[in-house]
């Protein structure tokens, strides 16, 4: 299984070839894969409906990592979703991108990528893998909801796609290791065999809710979803109502079957989503734009799918399972129509459009073929689903089951009057608004409207064959004594009860919704209120950036004494504080080892502080080179020779180059217009500085116990390499490589130095002009003279 | 075993108390010779925690017990020559500087001064997509003719029949 996800991304990078030579062709190859994966997936079914089919790589072994797939009911359903309708989008995308579009190369790559991802994530049988596809899916949409980027409304809307979705995306990562470390491993199947519990596991389940809630836009997290309409139409067909938009209802369908039973995980679920389909449903209802109908839709059933497979209960599983296919089956050629309306008649806007369906009749039949599957009419398989999600919470009564029911009821009613709208907005003929001519669409983009919506009818004609798919799932509920729920089965007639009274409810209600609907748009503009979803997305980020600003005024003040300060005090405080605690002053502290340490030590620190005070720049060298010479004759009483030499000819080597440089600069320092108040602070922190390095010398080397492990063998071994100083048998043998590595220092030192100092030899032999930098003419002119 | 005598503990305070405020310090100048002063002092202290004064650790010179210890020494040998090449390095530095802004003193960054009085963004990210300034965009870019062929710009029709103001 891995190797089929592979092959997508790897197809993927190779499709800008095929693009570059045909646009068509393109899609076409990248169909390819998509289609054989649904092959694949079906020729598999059997074993996938019984024990699931695994397969597992290792990823890194050591870690614990591990590539495992696992192919079962539900990943079955959502291969259907993605790699069949994939197919299918491909083909229609062969259609709908133009000729030499600009966008269609990228965008051909990048919808092949997401399916390799997609597919990772819905066949992820490990929480970790299934993360890292999960957030892949996120960057795919991201970069095709953006586009080319030209546009300030794919920018925006992109941007608050990655952010919402990469958001829920991280708590749920943290939620993933919560999870993973309660239950003592992170695949799924074995967490949901033997589900954990604890306070650990409440956090853990709170916060994956977060990240399925947001991938999934409900509430209040929904606005990105219309936004990202701003991508190209089969983009958002396939992406954001077909496949990516349910992957957090696939998680949530995942874990139900362990979490189901606890408040944590069904009462946000079940209440977020029974708001979200309202809500969905009801902005629906005030589109103009055809496919903003569509993504309010989207949002509405994603709400719908989510009470459905996080409610629990056999029942409730069967219909989840069932509108999830149901809905991939008729958004998207719903999406494919809206595409194709846009292709030839250049507006999807309701009041621009008439009497389409007499021209176009064979195009309103497949819209409404698909539409009578969202209304939930029968003989589609969205009613089949309907059908099953009110029995299930009519079955289970009680306030929770009423409560659940009746929404869901409301929620149907809008969903039907929506899909009202929208086969009128884009087809009947409208008094007052000019018919356009229009040409016929190509089969390219007909025929996979077709497959995809007669898809719809097939299975709830055929509705055996989905039962056994959600009985597949459903076997994870265990019905327990309840005869009824054990004994349910998808079926077109139930006989007369209470949920076809609903279904029923739902139409009518929905078409008188429709036929009343300057009474709705008199509600809409009385019931616009200052408070929404996307007003608070905007404050939330807003919020952040100010916030950025601030920190950023605060911290990063651009003065450099002021950051090294900060170092310092920081320094100062951390290690220093650990010294005070935990340090032990030795107490065989000797005043001096050597008497000729005292004067040598008193020649270095009166330079030392000569130094501060120093303002002219010659002086100021002379005294580092006293320090400098102080410091070797110190070397030399410690019985280091070697040093002492190399710090003689370093130190006057130091003097020449600083001899050099001062023969060009200013004799005097510049004035120090600084307070004395800065000055003085400057002093204390130093001086503080200074004290703390002493102490914490003397307090760590006097904390050594055992002597020196290496030095001993370095001298035993001295002879055989050669060389009585056991300094240069170190320096050449033992540790050449260090000396390699300060050689290698050195040259690159001498190389920046030589180009540096070139550099201005370069400019002033040029034409007499400095070509870089921001000197004043004036200081210029002194330079070069 | 004690090794660093306390006159020795006040040299390499002050040797680091130096360094330290010279390298707080504006001028570049100052900066450099304060990298150099504690070059100096890391060198000394580097070679005082290698031990008490002993004798030089060439064989045959002493008995093997009583002389330094070696390792110490060779590590502050190599730090003595980076320290070179690290000075010579920022010399150079510290002088195209000059030659190019006329002056060695470290500037405050005016941009982080600016952010410093702002108090928002100049913009946001957060903003709605297809909000009131949409007519600055000239298409929809969702739209079926944002994904056809590339339009010449000459051409001012668009596409047939189209309802939808161009914005320019």
């Amino acid at each position: 299984m891995l190797a089929l996800v592979v092959a997508h991304l790897v197809m993927a990078g190779l499709l800008p070839v095929v693009s570059a030579r045909s646009r068509r062709a393109a899609f076409g190859v990248a169909a390819v894969l998509p289609g054989a994966t649904l092959i694949w997936a079906l020729a598999n079914a059997r074993e996938a409906l019984g024990p699931g089919l695994e397969a597992t790589t290792g990823w890194a072994p050591a870690l614990g990592l591990e590539f495992s797939f696992r192919l079962d009911a539900l990943g079955l359903v959502m291969i259907i979703l993605v790699a069949g309708l994939g197919a299918l989008i491909f083909a229609y995308s062969a259609g709908y991108f133009g000729r030499k579009s600009r966008d269609a190369p990228r965008s051909a790559a990048l919808l092949l990528a997401f399916a390799g991802a997609m597919l990772g994530l819905v066949l992820a049988d490990d929480l970790l893998t299934l993360y890292v596809f999960w957030e892949l899916t996120s960057i795919a949409s991201f970069l095709l909801v953006g586009q080319s980027g030209e546009h300030r409304a794919n920018r925006r809307a992109a941007l608050q796609a990655v952010l919402v979705t990469v958001f829920g995306g991280l708590s749920m990562l943290m939620g993933i290791v919560l999870l993973g470390e309660a239950a003592g491993t992170y695949r799924i199947s074995q967490i949901v065999a033997a589900p954990p519990s604890g306070a650990m596991v409440t956090a853990a389940l709170v916060l994956i809710l977060l990240g399925a809630l947001t991938k999934s836009a409900q509430l209040p997290f929904h606005p990105w979803l219309p936004a990202a309409m701003a991508a190209p139409t089969p983009v958002s067909a396939y992406l954001h109502a077909a496949s990516m938009v349910k992957a957090g209802v696939y998680l949530v369908a995942r874990l139900s079957p362990a979490f189901a039973d606890r408040a944590v995980w069904w009462v946000p679920v079940v209440v977020l989503g029974l708001g979200t389909m309202l809500l969905g449903g009801w902005r629906a209802l005030q589109e103009i734009d055809l496919k903003r109908l569509l993504a309010f839709g989207t949002v509405s059933q994603l709400g719908f799918l989510m009470v459905l497979l996080g409610a629990g209960g056999r029942i409730a599983a069967m219909a989840g399972l069932t509108l999830l296919l149901a809905h991939g089956l008729f958004k998207a050629p719903l999406f494919m129509v809206v595409g194709t309306i846009d292709k030839i008649t250049g507006t999807r806007d309701i009041g621009e459009l008439s009497g389409l369906g007499r021209q176009l009749p064979a195009l309103a039949a497949v819209a409404g073929l698909a539409g009578m599957s969202m209304a939930g009419i029968p003989p589609l398989l969205g009613f089949v689903g309907k059908e099953a999600a009110f029995e299930a919470f009519l079955h289970e009564g009680g306030t929770r089951g009423w409560t659940v029911a009746l929404g869901l009821l409301a929620g149907s009613v809008l969903t039907a009057a929506y899909t009202a709208r929208f086969l009128w907005g884009a087809f009947a003929a409208k008094p007052g608004v000019e018919a356009r001519e229009v040409s016929r669409p190509t089969l390219a983009l007909t025929v996979p409207t077709w497959i995809a919506a007669l898809g719809g009818l097939a299975l709830g004609a055929g509705y055996p064959l989905v039962d056994a798919l959600a009985d597949g799932y459903a076997t994870a509920y265990p019905a327990g004594d309840d005869a009824l729920a054990a004994g349910y089965h998808l079926a077109l007639w139930h006989g007369l009860g209470l949920p076809l009274a609903f279904s029923a409810v739902a139409v009518l209600g929905g078409l008188a919704l429709h036929a009343r609907r300057t009474a709705v748009n008199v509600v809409h503009t009385r019931l616009r209120h200052p408070v929404s979803a996307q007003r608070g997305y905007e404050a939330v980020v807003a919020g952040l950036e100010r916030l950025a600003v601030r920190v950023t005024g605060r911290v990063q003040v651009g003065s450099l004494p002021t950051y090294l300060a900060i170092l310092l005090i920081t320094v100062l405080v951390l290690p220093g504080t650990a010294l005070l605690i935990g340090g032990q002053w030795p107490d065989d502290q000797m005043p001096f080892h050597s008497l000729i340490q005292l004067p040598l030590g008193l020649m270095v620190i009166i330079a030392a502080l000569a130094l501060v005070r120093a303002h002219r720049r010659f002086t100021a060298v002379l005294l580092v080179g006293a320090i400098g010479y102080g410091i070797g004759g110190l070397f030399i009483v410690d019985g280091a020779p070697d040093l002492a030499l190399a710090q003689f000819l370093v130190e006057t080597l130091t003097l020449v180059a600083f001899v050099f440089v001062l023969r060009r600069l200013p004799a005097h320092f510049a004035e120090n217009t600084s307070s004395s108040g800065t000055r003085i602070r400057k002093a204390l922190i130093a001086g503080a500085g200074g004290i703390l390095v002493a102490i914490a010398g003397v307090v760590l080397s006097g904390a050594r116990e055992a002597p020196p492990a290496t030095s001993a063998e370095f001298v035993r071994l001295a002879p055989e390499a050669g060389a009585t100083n056991v300094i240069s048998a170190i320096l050449v043998d033992f540790r050449a490589l260090d000396t390699v590595g300060e050689i290698t220092v050195l040259l690159i030192a001498a190389a920046g130095t030589a180009s540096l100092v070139l550099a201005t030899r370069h400019d002033r032999r040029r034409d007499g002009q400095v070509k870089s930098g921001s000197g004043s003419p004036e200081h210029e002119e002194e330079l070069l003279r | 075993m004690n090794t660093i005598n306390m006159s020795m503990a006040v040299v390499v305070a002050v040797l680091y108390g130096v360094g330290f405020y010279l390298l707080l310090q504006r001028s570049l100048m100052r900066v450099l010779i304060g990298i150099v002063v504690l070059g100096h002092g890391a060198n000394l202290l580097l070679q005082l925690a290698g031990g008490p004064p002993a004798r030089a650790p060439i064989l045959g010179s002493a008995p093997d017990e009583q002389i330094a210890d070696p390792l110490p020494q060779a590590l502050a040998l190599t730090a003595i020559v980076i320290t070179f090449a690290l000075t010579t390095y920022l010399l150079a530095l510290g002088y195209r500087s000059w030659v190019l802004v006329g002056h060695d003193e470290v500037q405050d960054d005016i941009e982080d001064r600016r952010i410093a009085h702002r108090r928002a963004p100049e913009a946001s990210m957060g903003e709605e997509a297809g909000s009131d300034d949409m007519s600055e965009d000239e298409d929809d870019p969702g739209s079926a003719a944002a994904s056809g062929d590339p339009v010449e710009p000459s051409v001012t029709s668009g596409p047939a029949g189209s309802g939808r103001g161009v914005g320019r």
